[in-house]
């Protein structure tokens, strides 16, 4: 796989030199490089030591690494870790900021932590505990792992059969993929970024229209189903992108709360809306997801990452949806912010909601799920017991345990 | 485990634990965000840009009336007269009288409701009634993030369907056939536009393009209806490339000023109603809801349940109503018929395209905006500069450099915010997430 690792010249008029150059650093560093290959048709962990290379290419002597592996599998970031080794070793300063302590604990030499724009430490690796440092960042002591008990599972509530969807260059990005979830359990879906994990989340929830195959919602068939009726019959969504698609920045938390409801009783009668209720009952949400930083009022955009989601998990939970489909639900969040969407995801399952987690982050997956699932390549190539490590599934991810499924 | 090195609040580890201050180290707990700052900003900007802007396009337009050897003090204060808005501030000796007696008291403005600032004021707002009706044409498909370029042919659309009716029907009584005009003309309007917000959402085809195409095909329309021989022309003289006039049933009702010599009428009011039914509409209305969603973030609309093609096509032709309303108001307002020559050189559709960028599509601003071109437009024409003055020929030219460069600011105002969210999304590199298939679309 790293034979032949493409990188992007840094196309200057002096062509050759520049490539000459490239070729001097990966020499280095120990990149196989091809300078023509297009930043597109590379994958997210190669575009990242591209990132790294343009940096090094400018003779830097400090890189800064803005949580560098939110996108990579483990693997990836064992050799993003082991380049970083390099380049230390070669003299270069690196600041590395990350949300995942483990992954400070592993390549810093020093660790300081912030809080509300304070450094609240600044302490050696050595000492360093990840208990430690998520109290430094919280200001309190923080649930690292989130405590559930047994599921307790009832009737199928989310049953996929033979799916298959294509992207949108129409090529096939899931593949006959079949599985089901039952009421009060968490199935978690592992695997890299781009295997069909989006195509997948959108078919089931009727924003992409599958090929072939079927989903049943509480056992009502929706395969060709608008995103409207699936809210209808009880799905609760939480998008993969927050800004994206999940919130609409630029509308105020309480029109935010009302994406799904803005043309029900009693917040609209007759096509017109009643602002006093919506407002009432965004004061309500806020308040029970303890969102902070503005009110009903303020834009969704003044808020920080963290509390958005909270906004779009109060919304998709409040609904009372019977499945509630979670993609990614802490991207980008600090460790205070993940421990409440976890907390709350595990009580929404207590509730007997069917939960469908797709993830990138392993850790996640596997102390959340109760069934994990493995995609590659659209495919469904495996599935685990919650007492999986996370090693087997990371190898899973990359296609090596393909036959056994 | 190894005991982690007491942080600052390190020693009240058990109590931090049972207390309720929760979650999250999120700082805009305690200060306004960045974000915030910049939303308070960016409104207070809302306000501030335009005025600035309108600012400075006056004082550059000052500059070249200075070049032409003219004191622009001068000319703005002619131009000012000339738009009859100084009927406001007619302030000195004058009386008034006390009603059922031959009595007058002294009152410090002057009540003449007859004098040339009067007629002046009159004509300003007769265009501000058009302005207003093409501006909300643009604002409205504008909240739905769809720019409509086409308002000139949705106005010359109501203006022929509205001379159709309102040329019509000699014998209808007065309000049905006035209602009955608005009401085709509106509908009329509403459908041309909602030609280009069908073809946007079945095929794709941008909005710009088509309500451009469009604006041609209501052009010639416009050209062939009037001329000879054309379906609309004038009956009794086939010579002339004009319409027939409004029968009298179908007029709207003047409330101020000779209707022989142009009187302000009561559209008027239906240009004012339909700002208020404007902004109601956007913001206490489902369907506004929906507008607004699929405006700002299409992509959250559809996750969101709404229909993003069917709401293209409704705010298009809710878009094309104003404006084919603006095009009926004119003709059974004061115009009362329409020529091929007319249709030639009629503009007030486009320059609905000025009024709602700088009235950055609000029912407030687009009514402010409108007054402003519209005192413009009549300040600066033949009919009401003084010549000695500025020579009109050279106003007329100031009023299209001063509209230019309202648009150029706007224009670079809108760029100047385009490139700002182009560098946040370039900015955000791979920590939330750029995957190589975003990257490609982007």
């Amino acid at each position: 796989m790293l034979a032949n690792e493409p990188t992007r010249a840094h196309i200057l008029l002096d062509q050759g030199s520049a490539e000459e150059r490239v070729r001097q650093i990966a020499g280095t560093f120990r990149f196989a490089v091809d300078p023509h290959a297009r930043i597109q048709d590379i994958t997210v962990g190669q575009q990242q030591r591209v990132e790294i290379m343009k940096a090094l290419y400018r003779n830097a002597d400090i890189v800064i690494l803005d949580e560098p592996t939110a996108v990579l599998t483990p693997q990836e970031a064992r050799e993003l870790f082991q380049i970083i080794r390099t380049l230390t070793q070669e003299g270069i300063s690196i600041i590395f900021i990350s949300h995942k302590l483990n992954e400070v604990l592993e390549i810093a030499d020093r660790i300081t932590v912030l809080r509300r724009g304070k450094v609240i430490e600044t302490i050696p690796r050595e000492g360093a505990t990840e208990k430690g440092l998520a109290r430094s960042m919280v200001g309190r002591e923080v649930l690292l792992r989130v405590e559930k008990s047994r599921p307790t599972t009832g009737e199928t509530l989310l049953e996929v059969d033979d799916l298959s969807v294509t992207d949108d260059r129409a090529l096939e990005a899931v593949r006959n993929v079949s599985f089901d979830v039952r009421a009060g359990e968490i199935v978690g879906i592992a695997g890299v970024d781009g295997n069909g994990q989006t195509e997948l989340i959108d078919a089931l929830t009727g924003l992409r229209k599958p090929t072939s195959g079927s989903v049943r919602i509480g056992g009502r068939d929706l395969t060709s189903a608008t995103a409207h009726e699936h809210l209808e019959a009880g799905l609760g969504h939480i998008p993969e992108d927050r800004q994206r698609r999940g919130l609409v920045l630029d509308f105020s938390l309480a029109e935010n709360l009302l994406l799904h409801d803005y043309d029900k009783a009693p917040f609209s009668k007759f096509g017109w809306l009643s602002p006093g209720r919506v407002l009432e009952r965004a004061r309500s949400l806020l308040g029970e997801f303890d969102v902070r930083g503005g009110g009903p009022r303020t834009l969704a955009s003044a808020l920080s990452g963290g509390n958005q989601q909270k906004v779009v998990v109060a919304r998709e939970v409040s609904r009372d949806p019977r499945v509630l489909i979670a993609a990614q639900p802490t991207r980008g969040l600090d460790v205070g912010a993940i421990e409440f969407v976890h907390k709350r995801l595990v009580a929404e399952r207590d509730e007997g909601r069917a939960i469908l987690l797709v993830s990138l982050e392993l850790e996640e997956i596997v102390s959340l799920s109760d069934r994990i699932l493995v995609i590659y390549e659209g495919r469904i190539v495996g599935e685990y017991g919650p007492d999986v490590s996370e090693e087997e599934l990371g190898i899973a991810m990359t296609g090596a345990g393909r036959e056994a499924a | 485990m190894t005991e982690p090195p007491a942080g600052p609040e390190g020693g009240g580890d058990r109590e931090a634990v049972t207390a309720p201050e929760p979650l999250s180290s999120d700082p805009t707990a305690y200060a306004p965000t960045v974000a915030e700052r910049l939303a308070t900003y960016q409104r207070l900007g809302g306000v501030v840009t335009p005025v600035i802007t309108a600012l400075f396009a006056f004082f550059m337009g000052g500059l070249v009336v200075l070049a032409t050897g003219h004191n622009p003090l001068r000319v703005y204060k002619g131009i000012f007269s000339g738009t009859g808005l100084d009927w406001f501030f007619h302030f000195g000796n004058y009386h008034i009288d006390i009603p059922f007696t031959n009595h007058h008291v002294f009152f410090w403005w002057n009540t003449s409701i007859v004098s040339n600032s009067a007629y002046n004021l009159q004509q300003t707002l007769i265009l501000t009634t058009t302005l207003i009706l093409t501006g909300l044409a643009v604002a409205f498909a504008f909240r739905c993030g769809l720019f409509n370029i086409g308002g000139q042919g949705q106005y010359l659309i109501g203006i022929i369907t509205g001379l159709w009716v309102g040329t019509s029907f000699p014998h209808m009584s007065h309000v049905p056939h006035v209602l009955l005009t608005i009401v085709v003309a509106s509908l009329a309007g509403a459908l041309w536009a909602a030609i280009a917000g069908f073809l946007k959402a079945t095929t794709g085809a941008h909005e710009v393009i088509t309500t451009i195409m469009l604006n041609w095909i209501a052009y010639w329309i416009g050209s062939w209806a009037f001329g000879q021989g054309g379906a609309l022309q004038n009956s009794t003289n086939p010579a002339l490339p004009v319409s027939n006039d409004v029968v009298p049933s179908a007029r709207l009702w003047a409330f101020w000023g000779n209707p022989a010599l142009q009187a302000l009428h009561v559209g008027f009011f239906i240009a004012l109603a339909a700002l208020v039914a404007f902004w109601f509409t956007l913001n206490r209305t489902t369907l506004g809801y929906e507008v607004r969603a699929v405006g700002f973030n299409p992509e959250a609309a559809r996750y969101g349940g709404i229909s993003v093609s069917r709401n293209y096509v409704t705010a298009m032709a809710i878009s094309g109503m104003f404006a084919g309303l603006a095009g009926c108001l004119d003709m059974i307002g004061y115009q009362y018929r329409f020529g091929v020559l007319d249709v030639q050189t009629s503009q007030l559709g486009f320059i609905g395209i000025a009024v709602a960028l700088l009235g950055r599509n609000k029912a407030l601003g687009v009514g402010l905006s409108a007054l402003l071109f519209a005192s413009l437009l009549y300040g600066t024409s033949t009919r009401s500069l003084n010549p000695d003055v500025f020579p009109p020929t050279l106003a007329g030219n100031l009023t299209w450099m001063i509209q230019a460069l309202v648009l150029l600011f706007i224009g670079a105002d809108v760029l100047i915010i385009y490139v700002w969210q182009a560098r946040r999304k370039v900015l955000r590199p791979f920590g939330i997430g750029a995957s190589p298939r975003r990257a490609e679309g982007a």
